[in-house]
């Protein structure tokens, strides 16, 4: 199990390795300058300006120090902001995403599990189309159709909820809804299916036959079996929710994760974007791999490697 | 069964550090709460003194920025946002009101006969809000550091770059810093030498990149200086409270120390950064704020609300025709049918439909005055108007000068959403009234706009300037041969004469220079150097208790130094 997961980690840092590469030399092939008023200085003004961030190195150079940063976990000064280290920008700004995100997560998941469940008792039944419906308007509007009309009716007209801003606990209710459409859409969609099957398989009938109580086959032999390939979408969902989504943060002004790397591209802040594209991705393997080790302790029948147990 | 259970645990754990982060996140959103508080109690009172009009209002605001502020760094500083909240935090030498330059730091200068000594005399009560007295030397070390190559100022060799004496040579690494034209006579005499005499200096005196630095200061917060509250002093009307660059929310509060704190009325601003239109109108319907910019989207929905205004700005918006890019556009007959071919004034209405003007010079309304009082744009009239019938001869004489009888031309601009509209909107125009042009759009990001500008790849552009001191200078000198940002290859000898003695000769002579301007302004209209298409303008919604708010025409666009809340009508 350790050298497995040993092996893992060795290939996750290959494969950051790689993206950064990747992403440093995308960047270098972007047009324009990280200079705000470029069009207002001659050549050589900007030589001058452009010498203070090292950027008139050449390439290969600039990639040896970049790297060699990285390692020692510095992620680099940003150019949009004057002397503040990528990595402030990221601790300031991922709080309010992974928030919002951990909210819509649990919340998503647990209702999307309830109506997929219920769709799955009732199948073919008034529950189950009624669920069926939401699941699909779920997962087809975009998330910013449902922010607006929560903004407007919630809080404007009916003046339940703060319209935008960040703060309080209150603040973060809203966007936690509109974002929460998605994640529960697919989970009752999964949950459904997998049960609707699991429901069918020959264990249930035994369980049947051995006098398991209804309550028991559903949840004890059905709902544990139909959630495994739920696990599987959840994870890169997770990773999804929790490193901001731009236009849900816009709408309700929250100073999150999503918004800033938006404005970073915009800005050409290559340090912040490098910065948060690794920070990204590292999330995303990082659960890929807690995902496959969970595997391993909710189903029996999944081994990691062929001789141990 | 046992292993599972001790998994089940460890799953448990993590779930709960994960919980515990997250409220840790939340935690840290805990400043940002306090602004929401003080939001929802300040719009309590609002709404009190609302009933009791005998009691005198509450004097705080409650605002939005568009986004953080990147710098507060004087010398760094180049966006909107930086110099709007160092220009209320700060004090230079001279200020703007109303479009009028008023004493700030300085007292009074003096000129010298040739114009280019200035000699400031300072004020003795000013401190910094450490306590430290304001002095020449923080002049003096602020300017130098602006130009000093090692600070990496982009504003600094622009805005002093040909106007301090030396400057440019500091920044190239040419001659040491302390030869810069700057000196410190005593602690409140301050002495500048110019290259030239530069008739609109005091003007420049009021721009973020001339305000002074308290050197210790600065030296002590090394990197870290300008990167926070703790880490800024202030010599101004206000002071910057719970900001760090990364902020998205902070607040001004009456700086109790500035020389003339009688003068300041308003106790606090908050600000907030919200970047979605609708939800700023959304705030502002629901009271939280007491100015709300407006989307052209919106306008049509907001503009019968009371609280509606449109805001004049001095962005000029205008065609460049790059002369080199083809025989059709070398052909000034062809470069004026362009300019008159399309319709600005329902591009004004229609598209933009936020207050902006059609613009039919190449210097801004409301912007400079004569010497007699008039408005430069009075002035000198109307120069370029939309007329189809002559652009129509003016277009048939062209194409027959260059002997053809049809042109496909390039057309560069910007890919925003009103960008995009306004450029079909353009394009169609140009095509529909000139028989036999075909407009090739070619719609690229900003960044990619400016490189292609710089390497003249394109043939008409649609391109944009705002001022950066008040003086006709600042536009007109984009045209000029060697002008950093001619870059479409126009030349006139007599323009080039006529700007020049502004700068040298004539710089003494505000009348004659004056009239300079408006003869230089006449030969770009005669050539078609550029078409003007509008003027910028913005329309808000603002609470009428906001008064006294003044709108600059460059610098920080807002100056509240003489606001107040006033009672609701």
């Amino acid at each position: 199990m350790l050298r497995y997961i040993l092996k893992r980690v060795f290939y996750m840092a290959i494969t950051l390795f790689i993206i950064a590469t990747v992403s440093f030399f995308l960047m270098k092939m972007l047009p324009g300058s990280p200079l705000s008023v470029e069009n207002k200085l001659s050549e050589a003004q900007q030589t001058i300006v452009l010498e203070k961030y090292g950027l008139n190195d050449p390439i290969p150079v600039q990639y040896v120090k970049y790297i060699a940063g990285l390692v020692q976990g510095d992620l680099g000064i940003s150019f949009q902001f004057d002397n503040t280290p990528v990595t402030d920008i990221i601790m300031a700004r991922i709080g309010p995403s992974m928030v919002l995100g951990a909210q819509a997560l649990v919340f998503g998941t647990v209702l999307g599990i309830l109506f997929g469940l219920v769709a799955a008792i009732s199948h073919n039944g008034v529950l189950d189309y009624t669920s069926t419906i939401i699941a699909v308007l779920g997962t087809s509007i975009p998330s910013f159709i449902f922010a607006g009309l929560l903004q407007w009716y919630l809080a404007v007209k009916f003046e339940m909820f703060p319209v935008a801003l960040w703060g309080t606990y209150e603040h973060t209710i809203l966007p936690t809804i509109a974002l929460l459409i998605f994640p529960m859409a697919i989970s009752a969609r999964f949950t459904r299916t997998e049960m609707l099957e699991v429901l069918g398989s020959d264990f249930i009938t035994t369980a049947r036959a051995k006098g398991v109580t209804e309550f028991g086959i559903i949840f004890k032999h059905g709902l544990r079996n139909a959630l495994i390939p739920l696990v599987t979408v959840v994870g890169p969902m997770a990773v999804g929710l929790m490193t901001g989504t731009l236009v849900i943060e816009q709408i309700f002004a929250v100073p999150g994760i999503g918004e800033q790397f938006v404005t970073s591209v915009m800005v050409v802040d290559y340090p912040t974007i490098m910065g948060l594209t690794l920070f990204f991705a590292f999330l995303f393997v990082a659960i890929i791999l807690v995902i496959d080790l969970l595997y391993v302790l909710i189903d029996p029948r999944i081994r990691l490697t062929g001789g141990e147990s | 069964m046992k292993l599972k259970k001790v998994w089940f645990l460890a799953l448990a754990l993590m779930l709960g550090l994960f919980l515990a982060a997250c409220s840790g996140g939340d935690d840290g959103g805990d400043t940002s709460s306090e602004g929401g508080d003080d939001t929802s109690t300040e719009e309590g009172s609002g709404e009190e003194t609302g009933e009791e009009e005998t009691s005198e209002p509450e004097q705080v605001m409650n605002f939005i920025n568009g986004d953080t502020i990147p710098s507060m760094d004087a010398s760094m500083v180049t966006d909107e946002y930086g110099i709007q909240f160092l220009g209320a935090t700060m004090d230079g030498l001279y200020r703007l009101k109303d479009g009028e330059v008023v004493p700030g730091i300085a007292t009074d200068h003096e000129v010298s006969e040739d114009g280019t000594t200035w000699t400031f005399t300072l004020r003795e009560d000013a401190k910094w809000s450490n306590g430290d007295p304001v002095t020449a030397h923080d002049f003096v070390y602020s300017w130098q550091r602006a130009v000093n190559p090692d600070t990496g100022s982009e504003y600094g060799p622009y805005m002093m770059g040909g106007v301090i004496k030396n400057a440019t040579a500091v920044n190239s690494g040419d001659v040491p810093v302390k030869e810069l034209g700057v000196k410190a006579v005593d602690n409140y005499t301050f002495e500048v030498t110019l290259e030239n005499p530069v008739p609109y200096f005091e003007s420049l005196t009021t721009f973020a990149t001339y305000y002074p630095l308290n050197k210790k200061f600065v030296e002590e917060q090394g990197d870290k200086y300008a990167t926070s509250t703790d880490t800024l002093v202030f010599n101004g009307p206000y002071t910057l409270d719970n900001w760090e660059s990364t902020s998205s929310s902070w607040e001004l509060n009456k700086n109790a120390d500035y020389w003339d704190a009688e003068t300041v009325k308003l106790e606090k601003m908050t600000y907030e950064v919200v970047k979605d239109p609708q939800t700023a109108v959304d705030l502002y319907e629901s009271g939280e704020i007491d100015r709300a910019g407006l989307s052209s989207d919106l306008v049509d929905q907001y503009s019968t609300h009371d609280d509606y205004r449109v805001v004049p700005e001095t962005a000029l918006f205008y065609l460049k025709l790059n002369q080199t890019g083809s025989d059709a556009l070398a052909n000034v007959n062809i470069r004026k049918a362009i300019s008159k071919a399309f319709d600005k004034e329902a591009l004004v209405n229609e598209i933009l439909n936020n207050g902006s003007l059609v613009s039919t010079g190449f210097v801004p309304k409301d912007f400079v005055q004569t010497p007699s009082g008039e408005d430069f744009r009075e002035a000198n009239g109307d120069l370029v108007t939309h007329d189809v019938e002559e652009a129509k001869s003016l277009w048939e004489k062209g194409l027959e000068e260059i002997g053809k009888d049809s042109v496909t031309l390039e057309f560069l601009a910007g890919d925003s959403e009103t960008a995009k509209t306004m450029n079909e909107y353009l394009a169609n125009q140009l095509q529909t009234n000139l028989p036999g042009l075909t407009v090739e759009l070619k719609q690229v990001p900003f960044e990619q706009r400016l490189d292609l500008d710089t390497n003249m790849d394109y043939q008409i552009q649609f391109a944009g300037w705002g001022p950066d001191y008040l003086d006709p200078y600042t536009f007109l000198n984009l045209w000029l041969t060697d002008g950093g940002n001619n870059k479409m290859g126009f030349s006139n000898e007599k323009y080039d004469s006529l700007l020049e003695e502004t700068a040298t000769t004539l710089a003494q002579d505000p009348e004659a220079r004056y009239a300079n301007f408006l003869e230089a302004e006449k030969i770009l209209a005669e050539q078609a150097a550029v078409a003007p298409i509008y003027q910028s303008a913005s329309a808000q919604l603002v609470r009428p208790s906001v008064q006294d708010v003044y709108v600059n025409a460059f610098g920080p666009t807002y100056e509240y130094k003489w606001a107040s809340v006033g009672a609701e009508e």
